[in-house]
């Protein structure tokens, strides 16, 4: 989920920024798709097709003559609208554009091969790999390595789609030639002219392909050494082959999911998206080795130069292509066809992962940031959104899926705490209640595998005010426990045995369980020494500032009344579209959710009094029976009454079933939310603190100038210091709050899972006891039947 | 004996089914139009007797033209024996009314689905008064009708035929008071004459065992009562509950959207038996103990002139002995006596006579709500049992625990199928 979320909007610097975090290559791989997307796009469009093969030949190598990367931006519309002309008369040959495409990398004449549409497809991932091992060679130099990727993206989905259908995919291929080349040197207007306006938007990402394409193709002289080899091999050998050459190291861990992956889905269409989402899942989910290679992916994408900001975009894109480009596809040709595509295009996946791998393993770290921040302003805003809105279906479709896997293997807790046997401890007004809390636990870090310790009410309190303490303003959603409640608490206190203190307590035994299995199930929360010491430890040091009416309690009100007051002062100009949403749901939800937490409350007091008024109505009836003088009446009155009597119990046990299953899991979310909005602010508070260091840089660099201009050069030096100074708390600061928006997006989408997952599971038990009760209850009223047929 | 049964059958709750045998007088009620705060009933009649003048005639009444048939009826000396079946209740919709009037108040508070239910199940509920209103009206010219006696009365005759308005005076304030003061008296009277010593057994028993037997009906129907409002109101949070979680669904983009929504139509659907079981108790249970309460009542009051004939028996005795002691005025005496006595045979053999009906008529009409309550409390069960299965249906597949269960369920919708 994560993932997909991210995805959507790749623009924002917050998708970005997660680069420390594992979902670092998500992100980039989002964008890679989004970029490749609008390549799919292009590629769809038959209009242009015959006309492109012959295109790209001619276009592509003048345009990689003519032009260093950074000029394709600049490129005049004479230019591209000259090659299109020219490309088009040799255009018909379908096979041929494969083949030229071969041609124009090798520079080599291979096109005789072209008639059998294997070759050229060989040729082309052949080309590829060379280039790849050209990258490895020349790894140093950034602006390569990423033009290396943009055209292996960009050959991989010609080479598909040539390969796959052989008339449409000659159309489909060339179209993606042609518009790369175009996009390279024409300007949007041409591709409007000749796309649907959905390409129109792509222009510029496919431009940066272009160019990388042409850079591409200038490095790639040694590529007809690998072809030789390729081709002979089929076609799936020389995807492995490739991924073992070119990637050795990333293969480890995702290459060898990968193809297995794709190899089984080949003929769905859904292939592409069952790789990404196993890809982003893994990373999301566990596997640190996974995590920390996928980081340096997502890193290494954005190194190259300016250029590579188009560059992580443009292979998500290429997928999601892929999976447009392949449903039609597989509908119209035949399923041989189809399958072929759904190889190609998986591969090109794997390929695709691998490089960004390869590439993130060569970049430092420290690029990636920096490539990251470049990426927003470099990229053309149009491309972006366009990216983002294609992105958005198949992310949905991924979310689908991740969820149905994940909810397979959170399924089984590997912690599970029980909190049990409430006992009221001491007396008067200094009782308390200490509950048992037993862990059973598969997990290492524990030295038992099931232990129990005996806490008391405040100690929850205390673990919550600890974790929130540590995680909240890292953006982390601390599962919140049951507040403090001291009318009920006196309640219990004072002693009287009566079922609302008892109902009281179960509640909140339930309600600390809820909140401990929570923390437990949090991969970070788990994390924390003092979660294992709350579950572990026989005697914990006693919470003090959980006091309601305690000075800390004091202390802390007046702590949330200026957070309030700062919030309201905050004026945050949201950037991030995702945020601004997220904020916008979770408070009509929690407003909701209050309403709704009323309505069940008022539910189960009408229930209690329909029991109430059930027993009563029973004891009547018995009376009635008892002054009935007809035998059969009387007996059966009394037996009405006795069903009535069951009834009455049968509303209590639907009641406690409203409150335990509804009611309880409604106001658990009431304060999730609660701490979600928290999450939010905390974020905001951040944000606030980046932009006062901006603020204060702003003011230290005019005083810096102002010092100039006084000629002090004494104090000059100072003023540089603190400039340097201020310069890195605001890149600190940015930084942090990069990451504070990564996890806070991560965790909401954590959460937001586990909700869903949490109402199925409360839903299907309160239908259960629903069930159950209306099950009695046909039973009771069946028994009852004969009795009343029975009065004569 | 047949007859009675079967009218008392249909009394309760036969507006569409007359099982009135003695084809000789059918009396039914078609239509009824609501005007403000009154209600004209038109009272449909179809007979071969010969006192009528057409077979077949329909005429305007109004609940006041009830009551004044009742009242008739029972200050008529020749009926005192028997009981007269008990006055329909005023109509009475201003509960539906009060609640459409606060409904209209908190529309602002409410999403527009949750108004428009709202209202509906205020509208069903108005309507449901309605038709009960003109049932137990019905009821009463059935029983009367089915009546071997006060179906030839005359009034009754006139009150079914006459086919302008009866204008009926309504009761002024001093009559209402008049009535309450002859209430008072009577209540007062009945414990004067509580005194006198019962001298028949069946009577002396029926005496206790009415006094008991109302106090405690009367306390059903007002515990029972109490239910099915409860049984309304839960049907009532239901709504609102499903609307909540309609508009938490709309809001909702995540996952969870689906859940939400087949939660939303559960309770939808939970409402609407819910509120099947409760207007079925209300019919079915309350309205059986409501009337018997009443006819109860009525059985009260003719015990109530049976001790007054008694006692006036006792002291035209008593009178007789001192004319005889004073030698004075004997023969009036003694006329008088032999009238009261007279008086007093008919009325304890006829008030047995019915009492004896009575009996059987309410155990049978007993047997009949209960087991009908007792079919619909099942009927509805399944198919809240029912819905739950629909309701679970796309909430299968989040685990595999919940598939055994969801195999369970199938079996048991199955076996309900059958």
């Amino acid at each position: 989920m994560a993932t997909s979320s991210e995805r959507s909007p790749p623009p924002f610097p917050d998708s970005e920024d997660q680069d420390v975090l594992d979902t670092e290559d998500v992100a980039g791989r989002d964008s890679d798709e989004d970029d490749g997307g609008d390549l799919f796009m292009s590629s769809s469009n038959p209009p242009l097709t015959e006309a492109d093969t012959l295109l790209e030949p001619a276009s592509q190598p003048s345009d990689v003559l003519m032009k260093p990367p950074a000029d394709i931006m600049n490129d005049p519309l004479i230019e591209p609208i000259s090659s299109q002309t020219e490309n088009k008369p040799a255009s018909e040959v379908v096979s041929e554009p494969s083949d030229d495409f071969v041609d124009l990398t090798n520079n080599i004449g291979v096109t005789t091969e072209s008639a059998v549409a294997e070759i050229p497809l060989d040729e082309p991932s052949d080309d590829f790999v060379d280039i790849l091992g050209s990258e490895t060679e020349a790894q140093r130099e950034e602006v390569v390595v990423t033009d290396v990727t943009v055209e292996a993206a960009a050959d991989k989905s010609e080479v598909t789609s040539g390969v796959t259908e052989s008339p449409g995919h000659g159309k489909i291929g060339s179209d993606a030639e042609e518009e790369a080349q175009e996009t390279s040197t024409a300007p949007i207007i041409d591709l409007g002219a000749d796309l649907p306006a959905s390409n129109t938007q792509q222009p510029p990402v496919s431009d940066k392909i272009a160019d990388p394409l042409v850079d591409l193709l200038s490095d790639v002289s040694p590529p007809p050494a690998a072809d030789a080899k390729k081709p002979s091999g089929a076609t799936i050998d020389l995807f492995e082959d490739e991924g073992r050459d070119l990637f050795a190291e990333p293969r480890q861990t995702k290459s060898a999911k990968l193809p297995q992956k794709s190899l089984f889905g080949e003929a769905d269409e859904d292939l592409f998206g069952e790789p990404l989402g196993a890809i982003s899942k893994k990373t999301v989910n566990k596997e640190q080795k996974e995590k920390s290679v996928t980081t340096k992916a997502a890193a290494a994408v954005p190194t190259g130069g300016p250029l590579q900001d188009g560059n992580p975009t443009e292979p998500a894109d290429i997928f999601t292509e892929e999976a447009v480009a392949t449903a039609p596809s597989v509908s119209n040709t035949s399923t041989v066809n189809s399958k072929t595509n759904g190889v190609h295009s998986e591969e090109e996946a794997d390929i695709f992962s691998e490089a960004t791998v390869e590439l993130s393993l060569d970049s430092p770290r420290t690029e990636r940031k920096n490539d990251v921040m470049a990426k927003p302003s470099a990229s053309a805003p149009t491309s972006l959104s366009a990216a983002a809105s294609q992105a958005k279906p198949q992310s949905a479709a991924l979310e689908e899926l991740e969820e149905e896997e994940e909810a397979e293997l959170d399924d089984k807790f590997e912690v599970l705490v029980s909190v049990k046997d409430p006992e009221k401890i001491g007396d008067g007004m200094n009782a308390y209640m200490a509950y048992k809390v037993s862990t059973q636990t598969t997990l290492p870090m524990f030295r038992n595998k099931t232990f129990t310790v005996r806490r008391r009410f405040s100690d929850f309190l205390g673990l919550y005010e600890k974790l929130s303490e540590k995680h909240g303003p890292n953006g982390f959603i601390v599962p919140p426990p049951p507040e403090k409640s001291i009318l009920g608490m006196t309640k219990v206190k004072v002693g009287k045995e009566d079922s609302s203190s008892a109902d009281f307590v179960e509640r909140r035994r339930g309600a600390l369980e809820r909140y401990l299995q929570r923390v437990v199930n949090h991969p970070s929360l788990i994390q924390d020494p003092d979660v294992r010491e709350f579950l572990e430890r026989e005697e914990l040091p006693r919470a003090v500032s959980t006091q309601a009416l305690s000075g800390a309690g004091f202390l802390k009100m007046i702590n949330k009344a200026t957070d309030a007051v700062s919030k309201m002062t905050i004026k945050m100009n949201e950037s991030d579209v995702w945020f601004e949403e997220k904020l916008q749901e979770v408070e009509s939800a929690d407003q909701q959710f209050r309403k709704l937490h009323a309505l069940v409350e008022s539910l189960v007091i009408h229930r209690k009094e329909l029991s109430l008024n059930t027993a009563s109505f029973a004891k009547s009836t018995a009376m009635l029976g008892s002054a009935e003088d007809n035998t059969a009446l009387s007996r059966a009155l009394s037996q009405l009454a006795e069903v009535e009597d069951k009834m009455e119990q049968l509303h209590q046990d639907q009641a406690a079933n409203d409150t335990f299953s509804f009611a309880e899991l409604i106001a658990d979310y009431i304060r999730l939310l609660g701490a979600v909005r928290g999450s939010f602010d905390h974020r905001m508070k951040v944000w606030q603190r980046w932009q006062d260091a901006q603020a204060m840089l702003q003011k230290k660099r005019e005083t810096e100038a102002k010092l100039l201009w006084a000629n002090k050069p004494d104090k000059l030096q100072l003023a540089k210091e603190e400039i340097a100074e201020w310069e890195a708390k605001v890149t600190q600061y940015e930084r942090d709050f990069e990451r504070v928006s990564a996890t806070v997006r991560k965790e909401v989408v954590r959460f937001e899972k586990e909700k869903t997952k949490n109402f199925k599971r409360q839903i299907i038990k309160y239908l259960e006891s629903l069930l159950q009760s209306q099950q009695q209850l046909i039973k009771y009223w069946e028994a009852f039947l004969p009795e009343a047929k029975a009065i004569a | 004996m047949t007859s009675i049964d079967e009218s008392n059958k249909e009394k309760l709750r036969s507006v569409s089914v007359d099982l009135n045998n003695d084809a000789s007088l059918l009396i039914d009620i078609p239509d009824a139009l609501c005007e403000r705060d009154k209600v004209k009933f038109t009272v449909h009649t179809k007979t071969t007797l010969s006192s009528f003048q057409k077979p077949e005639f329909s005429v305007p009444r109004q609940h006041e033209d009830f009551i004044w048939l009742h009242d008739t009826l029972v200050e008529t000396e020749d009926y005192a024996g028997l009981i007269i079946p008990p006055a329909p209740p005023k109509p009475d919709f201003e509960g539906p009314r009060e609640k459409m009037h606060k409904l209209g108040e908190g529309e602002a508070t409410m999403t527009k689905e949750e108004y428009t239910k709202m209202k509906q199940e205020l509208e069903a509920e108005y309507l449901a008064v309605f038709k009960k209103t003109v049932q137990v009206h019905e009821v009463f010219l059935q029983r009367l009708s089915s009546h071997p006696i006060l179906s030839k009365d005359r009034n009754f005759q006139i009150f079914l035929e006459y086919d302008q308005d009866l204008s009926v005076r309504r009761k002024n304030a001093k009559e209402m008071f008049g009535g309450f003061f002859k209430n008072m008296v009577k209540s007062a009277d009945e414990v004067l004459i509580s005194g006198i010593k019962e001298v028949d057994d069946f009577f002396e028993q029926e005496k206790t065992f009415l006094l008991d037997y109302y106090s405690k009906i009367k306390d059903s129907t007002a515990k029972a009562e109490k239910m099915t409002r409860s049984h309304k109101n839960i049907a009532d949070d239901y709504i609102h509950i499903s609307a909540t979680l309609n508009s938490l669904s709309a809001e909702d983009s995540t996952g969870n959207k689906k859940n939400l929504e087949k939660l939303s139509d559960l309770f939808e659907k939970l409402r609407k038996v819910e509120g099947r079981v409760a207007s079925d108790q209300e019919l079915k249970l309350t309205e059986l103990l409501r009337y018997y309460m009443r006819d109860i009542q009525a059985a009260k009051d003719l015990l109530y002139r049976r001790a007054r004939a008694l006692a006036d028996y006792e002291n035209s005795n008593k009178a007789l002995d001192k004319a005889r002691l004073k030698s004075k005025d004997i023969p009036q005496a003694e006329e008088h006596q032999q009238h009261c006595l007279q008086k007093f045979d008919k009325l304890s053999e006829s008030g047995k006579k019915e009492l004896t009906s009575f009996k059987g008529r309410r155990v049978v009409a007993f047997r009949k709500n209960l087991i009908e309550m007792a079919e619909l409390e099942i009927k509805h069960a399944k198919q809240d049992y029912t819905h739950n299965i629909s309701g679970l249906f796309p909430l299968k597949p989040s685990c595999s625990f919940c598939l055994t269960i969801f195999d369970l369920l199938e079996f048991f919708f199955f076996f309900f199928l059958l």
